[in-house]
């Protein structure tokens, strides 16, 4: 059997609310996702498909359960050591880019050699730029690309340092259906290739792109589904 | 792609947030190379001024001591020309007796006069006997000074000379000016003193002396009334002339020899007036530049008090700047690292550490102070020259020294500024930037 790329167990998380009410966002929440595996992460508005998310990044400890990357439990780490998970195995994409302004394309998907030395990053970079249809727009910065094109550069940086895991959040909010299309087209290619991709997405249609598809209802994966 | 390059690609995207903060520190540098020059300035302008001060004190004391050895030379030159006074009393006389009365108490012989008149004595010129008393006008109920005087007495080796004051006659008397004016007598008139009947020669007017209450008789009468005959209390040697310096030793010595045990006194010479002048000349000179000297002092004084308040005040001042700067730094700091969240919470996200982000945010912060720094550094180097003279021609670039801890100190006290909005967004939490709404 081969080792599950992620594995979320019981995990729950609160937030305090207003005037001393608790929010509780996760309920005990569990998923696996084993490599190839593109999963899709449904439900309606505020029902904690981001919260799932950033757990499963590492970005948000929860207050109850485990999460695993590869067999690394995550939250047993320190910051620095689950910083260095992330580079090494994740790649994160979100509905609002997130491209650093000052940065050219070609600079921001290299943007992740920051955080580890990336043997050949910038041929990779120039790779991925072209096979993202996007060599001709290396230079630019993010504030001269399309929205399509800005998504397709976070992607591509999100890939540089070849993880195993892509979190995606909302990755086709913000762009027209021609765009989204690229963008799950390129999620699809790279479950293709062993990687796994867990997106949260409301969108119906960009769900169907998906291997398996399961939907939050106020913090919870009703059991049929897992 | 590395820190440095994020550093040098964010500081070209926000110039302006870049170009304020280092305005900001341009500013508190210029103030303080300001104050240093105005500083600096000040001492410059001290030392000048005490330059000065001292080279006049210097001057005034060369002045004077050539002054004082010119005049010396011609005193000495002149002294021999110049004549002067002295008084010979009796063998046993205490001076002190005849600082305090005027007169002698003891008397010596008339003959004394004689005596040196006749000796192969050089020094003397005029020989001038006399007897002084003082006493009860028995008919008046006055106390006076009685006088009796005789004409020169003709030294024997030398043509006699013209007799320096005219004697009183044989019944005749000179009275002082409070005599005859309380007395209501008048030349001409007759008046009786101890017994004898005299004619008033001559009424002085006022003196402001004990002149002014002697009555002045012929010797001879005055040795009868006094019943003194042929002695006599003083003899005034007048115009005596020597050769050397020790004018007063040197009469003493031949007086001593002719006539052993009499006292000499110099007396109203025009060579005492001249020294005492010479003296008074000197001690004027001497507080002139004493007088400098303590306005030189007050100088200093002044000038370093001057130093210190200006200095607390620019100090003061400078660290208001300084405080402001730093305050003014830190905001921009901050309100450009809020510019950052979400670069900041995506750089966080792949793994990129807080130390990373921290020496970027740092990175900046150094380099705002060295850019501040160096412009006006460069700045300061070129109006140099025309502030010259409003800074009494002091160099800003011999402040050049300090530039090597300004350019280190300096980008230190950016990055104290940077650091606490720096460490919180490089802290801050990357889940609540990156949730999607
Ligand atoms: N930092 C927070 N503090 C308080 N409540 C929060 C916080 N983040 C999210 N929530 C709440 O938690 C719930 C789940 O949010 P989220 O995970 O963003 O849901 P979704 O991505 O499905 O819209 C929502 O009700 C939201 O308002
Ligand atoms: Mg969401």
């Amino acid at each position: 059997m081969s080792e599950l790329t992620l594995r979320i167990a019981n995990t729950s998380k609160s937030y305090a609310g207003p005037e001393g009410s608790t929010v509780e966002a996760v309920r005990e929440v569990s998923l696996e996702l084993a490599p190839g595996e593109f999963m899709a992460l449904g439900g309606p508005s505020g029902c904690g498909k981001s919260s799932v998310l950033l757990i499963a990044g590492g970005l948000l400890r929860p207050d109850e359960g485990e999460v695993e990357i590869l067999g690394n439990n995550l939250y047993q780490k320190n910051r620095a050591q689950r910083a260095a998970i992330r580079a090494k195995h994740l790649g994160f994409v979100f509905q609002q880019f997130h491209l650093v302004p000052y940065l050219g394309a070609l600079d921001n998907v290299l943007a992740p050699s920051l955080a580890q030395p990336l043997p050949d990053a910038t041929e990779r970079a120039m790779e991925l730029l072209e096979q993202f249809g996007l060599s001709d727009r290396r230079g630019h910065l993010p504030s001269a690309l399309s929205v399509g094109e800005q998504q397709r550069v976070a992607l591509a940086r999100a890939l540089l340092a070849k993880p195993k895991l892509l979190l995606a959040d909302e990755p086709t909010g913000n762009l027209d259906p021609e765009n989204a299309e690229g963008i799950l087209d390129h999620l699809g290619a790279f479950a293709g290739e062993g990687g796994s991709v867990l997106m949260v997405t409301h969108d119906k249609r960009a769900a169907e792109r998906a291997t398996r598809s399961i939907r939050m209802e106020k913090g919870r994966i009703p059991i049929t589904q897992s | 792609m590395n820190v440095g390059r994020l550093i040098i690609l964010e500081i070209m995207h926000r110039k302006l947030g870049f170009a304020l903060a280092v305005a900001t520190v341009a500013t508190s540098v210029a103030a303080l190379v300001a104050v240093a020059a105005l500083l600096g300035a000040h001492d410059l302008r001290t030392t000048q001024m005490l330059d000065e001060m001292n080279a006049e004190t210097d001057r005034m004391e060369e002045d004077f001591t050539r002054e004082m050895k010119a005049y010396e030379d011609g005193v000495r030159k002149t002294m021999k020309g110049l004549g002067f006074n002295v008084f010979i009393f009796p063998e046993g006389q205490e001076l002190d007796e005849v600082y305090a009365d005027g007169f002698a108490s003891k008397t010596m012989p008339e003959t004394y006069a004689n005596t040196l008149a006749e000796s192969k004595i050089v020094t003397v010129n005029h020989l001038l006997p006399s007897l002084t008393r003082k006493l009860k006008w028995p008919e008046r109920e006055r106390i006076v000074i009685l006088i009796g005087i005789r004409g020169e007495v003709p030294i024997a080796h030398r043509d006699p000379k013209k007799p320096l004051i005219d004697p009183v006659q044989r019944g005749r008397v000179v009275l002082g000016h409070e005599l005859h004016r309380s007395l209501g007598l008048q030349e001409g008139n007759s008046t009786t003193f101890m017994g004898r009947e005299f004619t008033i020669e001559k009424c002085h007017s006022e003196r402001g002396t004990k002149d002014d209450v002697t009555i002045w008789m012929h010797l001879e009468e005055c040795q009868e009334l006094l019943g003194e005959k042929g002695r006599i209390n003083a003899i005034k040697a007048l115009e005596c002339n020597c050769a050397s310096i020790d004018r007063l030793g040197e009469i003493r010595r031949e007086i001593a020899a002719i006539l052993p045990g009499t006292k000499v006194i110099e007396t109203e010479s025009k060579a005492l007036a001249r020294a005492e002048a010479r003296n008074k000349a000197k001690k004027l000179s001497q507080t002139a530049i004493a007088a400098k000297k303590s306005e030189t002092a007050n100088l200093r004084a002044d000038r370093e008090r001057l130093r210190l308040e200006d200095g607390q005040k620019y100090t003061a001042l400078l660290t208001v700047v300084i405080l402001v700067s730093m305050i003014w730094i830190a905001f921009l700091a901050f309100s450009n690292s809020r510019d950052r969240q979400s670069e900041i919470g995506i750089l966080r996200a792949m793994g990129i550490s807080t130390g990373s982000i921290l020496a970027a945010l740092m990175g900046r912060a150094f380099l705002v102070g060295l850019a501040g720094t160096g412009l006006t550094l460069v700045l300061a180097v070129l109006p140099s020259g025309v502030l010259r003279e409003s800074l009494h021609g002091f160099e800003l670039q011999s402040l050049v020294g300090y530039v090597p801890i300004v350019l280190f100190s300096v980008p230190a006290l950016s990055c104290a500024a940077s650091w606490l909005p720096a460490l919180q967004a490089a802290n801050r939490d990357p889940a609540t930037i990156l949730r999607n709404e």
